[in-house]
């Protein structure tokens, strides 16, 4: 036993294969490659398989981790993705976007000693491998109850109560405002980290669950949630996501060339634009690129930025480099592939030609001070340090605000002061009957699987209230 | 897919109008409201103001000037075609209200947009005289609408080919001089409902106009539509399209509707080297 236990620990964490840095950062296909079955059996063999497993702790959907990776580590991989779906419905997008470093891998009892177990590239394995083969059964589905539930935004959350919702045995229609469903796996997260032909793959599993989906249904504009009701729902869930632009309120925000990172990832994303002129979406092809911002978005938005040809794609962000909100391996990928990061650096006005097309912007350098209230220290401007730069485009990625659109056409939905749904923290019920609400709508702008836990926590409480009232 | 019922084209083949298949749509849309409209899988997401609904039929009604690819695009669509997409109704709804005497001002294609608003001002029991106007005879659209909208018509050419030789802001000055105006509304082409807005600012009357600027999402998810309202970022997808027009900065609108300018006419012209060769 203990001899086992040795061997077990000398296998080195597997590697995951990906496209070479100065490659990827020139096209739009995947990053990473994924696992062969081989380097999927040997990882999960990794997995001490703990009586305890703190991984599942870490997961905010409840995966039973140790079961699906025992389950690879015998080859039988399409019983593994029955076990990962009966906790989650999108594996595939959560393999590949889920901060698993502060989540089930952040809890691995073998990352104490070395490297944790590689559950996010093993769940991607698994899922790409059923995504292939089409071996695994449906996920089982009760009797029909005869409710019928609308989901208001085909999001992770959405995605998650419509799937959850629908196994329960009731009838679920997803609302989605664009022409295509994903909400930000589609529009957000660009194509080289979720190619958005696995997002369709998983949407098209909840159809086969018999899931409605109505695209181009602004709600709160085509319908209001009360006429939803009208029409014969039981409960109405909304996860319509932050979506709400924040700009910087400088001087020049407004000239050609300045972007919210919304704008510039939903043409890139949604639209195909760089796939211009097959696709008849134009997008602006900066040089001198800088994005605005550390999180997640920014990253994206200036990996996007390189792949449409920039010369150089600089991150500039207020804080440094300790502060940054974006995943490590999301920074780690940018500054592979050559992104440039000016930290402590913050904009203070956009500079544009004849033409009103941006050409410089000018910044201010910061320091660190006390920590506010984010526990984040709080960056001040050093006085006279100004100096400018040369950019030609400008992505603004530092944050979104609560999208009043639904909110404001439902009269008895309570919101808190920023203007997202007041929502219970346990359930996500709404101050207004049969209405749940959850993901980035009640918490502001956080993430794809944050906001599926949401969703997990409203179905259950939606379930429950389809089967015994309110 | 939304079919197209009925298709007229207009002004010498460079203004078509659809109306088309979308009964959600009719029944919520107001006058001023508009939808976004995407032909095809590869098509680009276009907003228009509608220009007519009817919540019976479940229809609406656009009206759009070949300018560019998509709308030739969706010039190539007939009776029985449909669009891919069409989202709506989107914007805020026209404040209708009785006031006196009000002056509606269309120009090129904007009368399209004028024309509901125009008839939804008399409705409400407005004194409303039309004023419109296009570069020559051929390419003036709406007319006998606009007759129908309003209590009194008038009509300019830029070259003098019918109506008043000039321009509607000729025909504007003399009213504002004339009557007690309490309202005017300004659509069309950028410059004229700039000129529009100078104007009646002299004469201190309240003046609506209606902006379309590039737009992707039209729900306040994208900033694209920005305008500068007052000193002030407006979106015009949700806070518009109407916007006061005294308030309005029409140099960054005109500014911000360049921004393609050159991805436009080399995807176009690429799209008519095609279309030419097939």
């Amino acid at each position: 036993m203990a001899e086992e236990k040795k061997k077990k620990e000398k296998i080195p964490r597997q590697p995951m294969p990906a496209q070479e840095a100065k490659v990827r950062a020139r096209n739009f296909e995947e990053v990473p490659f994924g696992y062969s079955s081989e380097t999927a059996m040997k990882e999960a063999a990794r997995c001490i398989q703990c009586k305890k497993p703190a991984c599942v702790d870490g997961c905010p959907v409840g995966i039973d981790i140790p079961g699906f990776i025992n389950l690879v580590k015998e080859g039988e991989f399409t019983k593994s993705i029955s076990k990962i779906w009966e906790m989650n419905t999108l594996p595939a997008v959560c393999g590949r976007v889920c901060p698993q470093e502060i989540q089930c891998e952040g809890k691995c009892i073998v990352g104490k000693k070395g490297a944790p177990v590689a559950i996010g590239n093993l769940e991607r394995f698994v899922a790409d491998y059923e995504r292939e083969k089409r071996l695994a059964p449906a996920p089982e589905k009760a009797a029909s109850t005869g409710k019928r539930v609308a989901v208001v935004g085909s999001g992770p959350s959405g995605l998650t109560v419509a799937s959850d919702l629908a196994a329960k045995g009731h009838e679920v229609t997803i609302y989605e405002a664009f022409h295509k469903p994903g909400g930000v796996l589609v529009y957000g997260i660009p194509e080289f980290r979720l190619p958005k032909d696995i997002v369709f793959s998983e949407v098209a599993g909840l159809e086969s669950m018999g899931v409605n989906l109505e695209m181009n249904a602004v709600i709160g504009r085509t319908k209001t949630l009360d006429e939803l009701f009208e029409e014969g729902f039981d409960a109405i869930y909304v996860g319509v996501g932050a979506g709400l632009p924040t700009f910087m309120n400088i001087e020049g925000e407004n000239l050609i060339g300045v972007f919210s990172a919304n704008e510039y990832l939903t043409r890139s994303n949604l639209m195909k634009a760089y796939l211009f002129p097959e696709y008849d979406t134009p997008i602006i092809k900066g040089k001198n690129v800088v994005t605005m911002g550390g999180g997640n978005v920014a990253m994206d938005s200036a990996r996007t930025a390189l792949r449409l040809g920039a010369e150089r794609s600089i991150i500039v962000y207020r804080r440094s480099r300790e502060e940054l909100p974006a995943r490590t391996e999301e920074v780690h990928h940018a500054e592979e592939e050559g992104v440039e990061f000016h930290f402590l650096t913050n904009p203070t006005k956009f500079m544009g030609d004849e033409k009103g097309r941006l050409n410089s912007m000018e910044c201010l350098k910061m320091e660190l001070g006390e920590p506010d209230a984010s526990g984040r220290r709080r960056p001040s401007a050093i006085e006279g340090s100004e100096f400018q730069m040369e950019i030609d485009l400008a992505v603004i990625a530092i944050g979104a605000g609560a999208n009043p659109l639904l909110t404001q056409s439902t009269e008895d939905l309570k919101l808190n002061k920023w203007g997202y749904i007041d929502a219970d923290e346990a359930t996500g019920k709404t101050s207004k009957k049969a209405v749940w609400a959850g993901g980035d709508i009640v918490t502001g702008a956080a993430t794809v699987i944050l906001a599926m836990g949401a969703g997990r926590a409203a179905a259950d409480s939606m379930h429950e209230y389809l089967t015994l009232g309110w | 897919m939304f079919k197209i019922v009925r298709r007229e084209e207009m002004a010498e083949g460079t203004v078509v109008l659809n109306e088309i298949d979308a009964p959600l749509i009719a029944k919520k849309a107001k006058p001023g409201q508009f939808v976004i409209l995407k032909a095809n899988e590869t098509g680009e997401r276009i907003p228009l103001t509608m220009a007519d609904t009817d919540p019976e039929k479940g229809t609406v009604t656009i009206i759009y000037q070949i300018v560019g690819k998509s709308t030739a695009i969706f010039k190539t669509l007939q009776v029985g075609d449909g669009y891919q997409d069409v989202i709506g109704p989107l914007g805020k709804p026209t404040h209708l209200e009785k006031l006196g005497t009000v002056v509606c001002v269309g120009g090129g294609t904007g009368v399209a947009v004028l024309h509901p608003i125009t008839r939804g001002l008399k409705e409400v029991g407005n004194e409303v005289i039309g004023i419109i106007g296009a570069r020559n005879k051929e390419l003036l659209i709406l007319e006998d609408h606009m007759k129908d909208a309003s209590h009194e018509l008038n009509v300019c050419t830029d070259d003098g080919s019918y109506g008043h030789h000039g321009f509607v802001t000729d025909i504007l000055k003399k009213t504002l001089e004339e009557k007690d105006v309490k309202l005017v509304v300004g659509i069309g082409p950028v410059p004229m409902m700039c000129f529009v807005a100078k104007m009646t600012k002299e004469y201190n009357v309240k003046t609506m106009v209606s902006l379309n600027p590039i737009m992707i999402d039209g729900t306040g998810m994208c900033g694209g539509c920005r305008v500068s309202v007052g000193g002030e970022t407006k979106f015009a997808c949700v806070d518009g399209p109407e916007f006061d027009g005294h308030e309005v900065d029409f140099d960054v609108l005109m500014n911000r509707l360049q921004s393609y300018t050159n991805e436009e006419q080399e995807c176009y012209d690429e799209y008519c080297t095609m279309q030419t060769a097939k």
